[in-house]
């Protein structure tokens, strides 16, 4: 195991990086999220097709890259430092990680050429470590009916995975009503889901914690690329505006702020990529068993918990770098010009998503053994 | 050489030599190569990448160690920088008894008119022919009590702005002119001290370094001061932590709400740290410590204190007692063997010694975010004419 990025992982980076700057600077994400299309579905198809992100976590013999956590968590890093729209966390992570675990294959296969996407119906805002609000039902017919609120990704999904009790079902998205409503995340804008007797297929069990852990640990390594952006933008800014004859980034006040900033952000990347280290790890066919971890609980409990402290950390410390940014930046922070309030509204977002702060907190107390009070 | 090497390297050691004799058996170690495997073959190493030291330490865990509370400043400051600028008499004299444990060092810096601004420090070295003779005064000396050799920078020019004129040397602490008193601290002992120096003579052979050069060797000292206080690794929820979750799982009658959401944010605070610091040794294992070891120590300092504030409040009656005010010579600084009181006040250091916080945050925001320094009045002007 490492912390730091192979070879290998710079150079899908480098491929994702050079791709976004050529397609979704900060002007196109800005022009895009007033657009009718907020998701950018060509950028996707391209990243899909040039790079085969939407494929990361599928085996080979169902047509993906057979890469693993780590890879993926490389891309959600260079995605959330452009705040891309597109559905990789919905698509290519949480639903292709529910549909792994079901052991759907043909399904999985689309999925991975990025030229089918999926979303789960599950509000973004569920927590791994609580039931799903049951909000939809299985008539006696097989059908669904019922409303998932906040769904990310619907929008743009041509196949809605839903989740009822313990089993997950596949509906087609033209079965359903998807309303995209105004969202505070305007480049992963939120849909309600409604289903009216939807015909659906029964997948099999799913174990939804599992699922949602694992799109948490990942989702802090998309937040760490948030607060990159966030902290070198902030930096080029303050050393470049003068105030009082001088560079503002000369006044004490702010260098201790950048300084504290700066250490949360190298905090940040230490918990991500140990989450998605270990998530990849845990993940591994048992063909290939990961190293032994020293830990009691094995690879897949001190995954979980990696997972959660990567969640619970990178989500207080993107938001607080990026609610900094704005406030360095002066009045320009306050303007909708401006990319870094995009910047803002996502940390925010993903603050709430797949479990607030304290929930991956209670999920460490469990983890690590620290009850509460009796 | 591999990990498998150094291992059956150490397994052939541990079978040659007696670790019942304490003193033999470290000297062997360092004749061996195994005290520390990154530094040079014949002064403790074998010339490896540092990582492979783990190695090492794994497989002779049950043999006599190192007392690292007294020996701290010797084996994290003085050797790395003995290291990278002595001559090869010195380091053949100095490093095989600093790292057994036979001479104790101590670190002669700070003075009661230069701390955070370590560079305008007023302790006078003057040339007399082969010799040195300095004059002046060093105060909160850790383990000046103990020590056998110091690390000393003095100011050989003052006639040239602050930076450019100091020397480093390694003062002998028993020669004539050398006057340790102890200074008592919050937590009643003294584990400090003010050092008088007055007319103590220096031979140029302890002098580290090139004359007017001290500045730059004293900063090789305090880049790895930090990494050595902060970048110590721990297991995960070890240190402090272990002390603090031992208590809370054994008696769950002290545990508040209040106080569980305040352990658990320090736990994944503590946690991430040691990720933090993990990730940082691996890129550092070939090179030398930067000064992201300052943002690990900044961390690590504001950790410690607000763990061991939450363990005193989580004992409540218990808190409430002092384990021992007596003013008494510290032997080492062992955070385990003392009571929570005297964690809490011991930790209150942490954000002062080796570089303040607020220091620590100057050198992050300037030396790794490339920030402006602020304006300076002092940069140009001789030393001698500085107001104070
Ligand atoms: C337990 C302990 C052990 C020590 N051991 C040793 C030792 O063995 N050898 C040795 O040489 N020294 C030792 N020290 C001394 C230590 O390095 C100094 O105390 C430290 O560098 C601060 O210097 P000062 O005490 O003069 O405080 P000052 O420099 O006067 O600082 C006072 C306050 O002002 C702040 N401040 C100063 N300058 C700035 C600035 N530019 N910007 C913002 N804030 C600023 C400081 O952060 C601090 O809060 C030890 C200290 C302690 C507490």
């Amino acid at each position: 195991m490492t912390l730091l990025y192979t070879e290998v992982e710079e150079e899908l980076r480098a491929s994702v990086r050079d791709l976004l700057a050529d397609r979704c600077g900060p002007d196109a994400v800005l022009k895009r999220i007033e657009s009718d299309a907020p998701y950018d579905m060509d950028l996707w198809k391209t990243l899909a097709h040039q790079i085969g992100v939407a494929g990361l976590l599928v085996p080979e013999e169902y047509g993906g890259a057979g890469a693993t956590a780590r890879e993926v968590a490389v891309v959600l890093e260079e995605l959330g430092r452009a705040v891309a729209p597109v559905p990789f966390l919905t698509s290519a992570v949480l639903a292709t990680k529910a549909l792994l675990e079901v052991g759907e294959e043909d399904l999985v296969r689309e999925l991975a050429s990025g030229d089918v996407t999926a979303a789960l119906a599950v509000p973004l805002s569920a927590s791994p470590y609580r039931p799903l609000p049951e909000t939809v039902t299985v008539g006696e017919d097989g059908t669904l009916s019922g409303q998932v609120r906040a769904v990310a990704g619907a929008d743009v999904a041509d196949v809605l995975l839903v989740p009822v009790g313990a089993e997950l079902y596949r509906v087609a998205a033209e079965h359903a009503r998807v309303e995209v409503v105004p969202s505070l995340d305007l480049t992963r804008p939120i849909a309600t889901v409604t289903f009216a007797g939807a015909p659906a297929t029964a997948l099999g069990r799913f174990d939804a914690r599992r699922v949602l852990a694992f799109g948490a640990g990942l989702l802090a390594s998309e937040q760490l690329g948030v607060a990159e952006w966030c902290l070198d933008t902030t930096l080029a800014y303050i050393k470049e505006r003068h105030q009082f004859a001088r560079p503002i980034g000369s006044f004490q006040a702010i260098k201790h702020r950048m300084a504290d900033l700066w250490l949360d952000v190298v905090r940040a990347r230490a918990a991500a990529r140990n989450a998605a280290d270990l998530l990849a790890a845990s993940s591994a066919p048992a063909s290939d068993p990961p190293a032994p971890s020293g830990a009691s609980g094995g690879a897949g409990a001190d995954a979980e918990l990696a997972a959660a402290v990567a969640a619970a950390w990178c989500s207080e410390a993107t938001l607080h770098v990026a609610e900094e940014s704005v406030q360095l930046h002066g009045g320009i922070g306050m303007t909708w010009e401006h990319p870094v309030h995009l910047y803002l509204k996502r940390a925010k977002a993903a603050q709430i998503a797949l479990g607030a702060p304290g929930a991956h907190e209670d999920a460490v107390a469990e983890l690590a053994d620290l009850p509460g009070p009796v | 050489m591999t990990g498998d090497d150094v291992a059956s390297l150490a397994r052939e050691f541990l079978a040659a030599h007696d670790p019942g004799d304490r003193l033999e058996f470290l000297r062997a170690r360092f004749d061996a190569g195994l005290a520390w495997v990154h530094f040079p073959e014949g002064l403790g190493g074998l010339g490896l990448p540092r990582e492979l030291q783990l190695v090492v330490e794994r497989e002779l865990a049950g043999t006599p160690q190192l007392d690292t509370g007294v020996q701290g400043i010797g084996l994290g400051m003085a050797a790395p920088t003995i290291l990278a600028f002595g001559t090869e008499e010195q380091k053949k004299r100095f490093l095989r008894p600093l790292w057994t444990g036979e001479e104790i060092w101590c670190q002669l810096f700070s003075e009661p008119g230069a701390g955070s601004d370590l560079a305008t420090l007023a302790t006078r070295a003057v040339r007399d022919g082969d010799e040195w003779v300095v004059d002046g005064q060093k105060v909160w000396t850790s383990g000046a009590h103990h020590s056998r050799w110091a690390i000393l920078v003095a100011r050989t020019d003052p006639d040239v702005p602050k930076h450019r004129g100091m020397t480093y040397f390694v003062c002998d602490m028993h020669a004539p002119g050398v006057e340790v008193r102890p200074l008592r601290q919050i937590t009643g002992e003294a584990e400090f001290n003010e050092v008088f120096l007055t007319g103590v003579r220096l031979g140029d052979d302890l002098r580290l370094g090139e004359i007017g050069d001290g500045w730059r060797v004293a900063q090789m000292t305090l880049m790895n001061e930090r990494v050595a206080i902060g970048g110590a690794p721990v297991r995960r929820g070890g240190g402090m932590m272990g002390v603090v979750t031992e208590t809370w799982r054994s008696r769950p009658e002290l545990r508040t709400h209040d106080l569980h959401r305040r352990l658990l944010r320090l736990w994944v605070e503590s946690e991430v740290t040691r990720l933090a610091g993990t990730r940082l040794r691996e890129q550092l294992s070939a090179g030398q410590p930067g000064p992201e070891g300052s943002g690990m120590k900044l961390a690590f300092a504001s950790i410690n204190q607000a763990l061991s504030g939450l363990d005193v409040e989580l004992r409540a009656e218990e808190g409430l007692e002092y384990d021992d005010w007596s003013f008494r010579r510290s032997e080492s600084v062992d955070f385990f063997g003392r009571g929570p009181g005297y964690r809490y006040l011991r930790a209150k250091g942490n954000s002062i010694e080796g570089g303040t916080s607020e220091i620590l945050r100057n050198i992050v925001a300037e030396r790794v975010l490339g920030l402006p320094s602020e304006p300076r009045v002092d940069k140009d002007v001789p030393w001698k004419d500085l107001p104070r």
